[in-house]
């Protein structure tokens, strides 16, 4: 193998000894992932190896019961709603920092990305309190709310690269040619950003989906989100339906992740 | 970012408000009672561990990332991005799966005869340690590798034509021109690490529990808001201090958009 990186010739026998180490830590690192994925087949009532034999009947008990269909359902719905409301607003709050020119800027980027680096724990139970006295615990709204939060910096960062790389001329020019403001924004500057916003609208769905910390203090008995309702399977119950949900959520995360790629690799 | 920040503000308020008026008893008591004081030090603990175990496993995966090409490279990239694409629930249940006293590497052990009894892997440190590690490794790896594919090969080669060997061009001149990367990603592993609930709270004991879970349990079993707020204050100030110092060096934003 040459090599254009790295520091030197390794020697035949440290190289091979670099790619076991590689193929071991690839494997932990892709193993869990598998191994649900090959559980959620089993036929067995528990868990089991090697498995008796393969079944969708846990896919089946997933789709009969309403528990699981109800969690499902308030997860999906409170996605959307926070995608949409984190997207609209991250992609403003994107304008602003990137284009505006007021002082204090860099302090305001850097307060709208906390929510990044603050431990999900401590959003949660500050979120909590917020919420217990709005009487927002239990309710779809507060989850939205709380999501938002979370995903707001997603949409911000991927907005504001975008917004980074744009040519403000275009808008310029689309001006100067007697487009009104809001004109020139829809007709040319939207469209241009526009991979950026899917982008960050993707990210949001994932966050607000796959949040769990925060929806264990918000969802209370009522809005139980599918992390919440996996979090309780995993810890009473044994049996490999989480296993067939979890398969399911890495299908759906490959996908939008497949997706988001795609959209990097065409910008 | 009302949303955000007033919640925030009211919780470090919380924390030291109660009872009629300003008090600091809630944060004495976390640094006097001996049971909370060894939480503090577990936390520290295994997010040190986490760290070393990850640099560990992550520098010589990312540097086979910046120095294979092709399918090989294809393969390794979707390896390092695939934890971020799958939910945390999804792998610790994984984690669960595998290291059960049932589970999977239980079962092939006793079935080779390697071991006699089912070795105790979850429920425990250990259990928390394989968890954590492998759901913080692309933090370490992503910005190690994003440094590393920016060494200029031929600082290497004049090394090399100045008649350096293999260990000594490491040493002196590789290593240190990775090492921003290290750090960064060290860094992020340690900070997150801090604040981890989720694997804690599936893989590990019910004896050695860390802050987040602490705090979790201040808040839904014993309702003591006060005292959960207290160490969420603990936690969210350590955070922010070490991101403060660190900042320069570790940019949020090229973070987690460094490495594509």
């Amino acid at each position: 193998m040459s090599r254009a990186r790295g520091w030197g010739e390794l020697g035949p026998a440290w190289n091979a000894v670099l790619w076991v180490f590689t193929a071991l830590v690839v494997l932990l690192l892709v193993g869990p992932s598998l191994t649900v994925i090959a559980m959620s087949f089993n036929s067995a009532d528990l868990l089991q190896f090697p498995p008796p034999g393969y079944s969708l009947r846990w896919y089946a008990h997933f789709f009969s019961r309403t528990e699981w269909l109800t969690a499902a359902w308030n997860s999906f719905i409170v996605a959307v709603l926070t995608t949409l409301v984190a997207t609209v607003l991250g992609t403003m709050a994107a304008l602003g920092l990137v284009r505006g020119r007021f002082p204090g800027r860099h302090l305001a980027t850097a307060v709208f990305l906390t929510p990044l680096v603050v431990p999900v724990i401590v959003t949660a139970v500050a979120v909590y309190g917020l919420y217990a006295k709005l009487r927002l615990v239990g309710t779809v709204w507060g989850l939205v709310m709380g999501h938002t939060v979370l995903a707001l910096p997603f949409v911000i960062i991927n907005v504001s690269a975008v917004l980074q790389g744009m040519d403000w001329r275009i808008e310029q020019a689309a001006r100067s040619l007697g487009a009104g403001p809001l004109r020139a924004f829809t007709l040319v500057t939207l469209p241009l950003i526009r991979p950026g916003i899917l982008a960050g609208a993707l990210f949001a769905f994932v966050a607000s989906f796959d949040d769990l910390v925060v929806a264990l203090f918000v969802s209370g008995t009522r809005a139980v989100t599918l992390p919440v309702r996996m979090w309780s399977g995993i810890q009473f119950e044994l049996n490999p339906t989480v296993a067939a949900v979890s398969t399911m959520l890495i299908l759906v995360s490959v996908l939008a992740f497949g997706a988001v790629e795609l959209l990097r690799r065409r910008r | 970012m009302l949303l955000f920040l007033y919640p925030l503000a009211t919780l470090v308020l919380t924390s030291v408000y109660g009872d009629g008026g300003w008090t600091l008893q809630h944060y004495r008591r976390l640094f006097t009672v001996p049971a909370y004081l060894k939480v503090l030090r577990n936390t520290i603990q295994t997010a040190g561990l986490v760290t070393l175990i990850c640099l560990a496993l992550g520098y010589p995966l990312a540097y086979r990332l910046t120095t294979s090409s092709g399918v090989l490279r294809g393969v390794l990239v979707i390896a390092v991005l695939m934890p971020f694409w799958t939910s945390l629930l999804v792998r610790a249940y994984g984690w669960m799966v595998i290291l059960h006293p049932n589970g999977l590497l239980n079962t092939v052990a006793l079935w080779t005869g390697v071991v006699r009894e089912p070795l105790e892997l979850v429920h425990n440190t250990t259990g928390v340690l394989i968890g954590m590690s492998q759901i913080m490794l692309p933090y370490m790896v992503l910005p190690i590798a994003a440094v590393m594919q920016s060494v200029d090969p031929r600082l290497l080669q004049a090394a090399s034509s100045l008649g350096a060997p293999p260990w000594r061009r490491f040493v002196s001149v590789y290593a240190p021109l990775t090492l921003p990367g290290v750090l960064a990603g060290c860094l992020l592993v340690f900070i997150i690490s801090l604040g981890f609930f989720v694997i804690p709270a599936l893989l590990g004991g019910t004896r050695d529990i860390l802050l987040a879970q602490l705090i979790d349990f201040n808040m839904s079993k014993v309702l003591n808001w006060g005292f959960a707020a207290a160490l969420s204050t603990v936690l969210l100030v350590t955070t922010l201090a070490i991101y403060a110092v660190a900042g320069r060096m570790l940019r949020i934003q090229t973070l987690w958009g460094s490495f594509r």
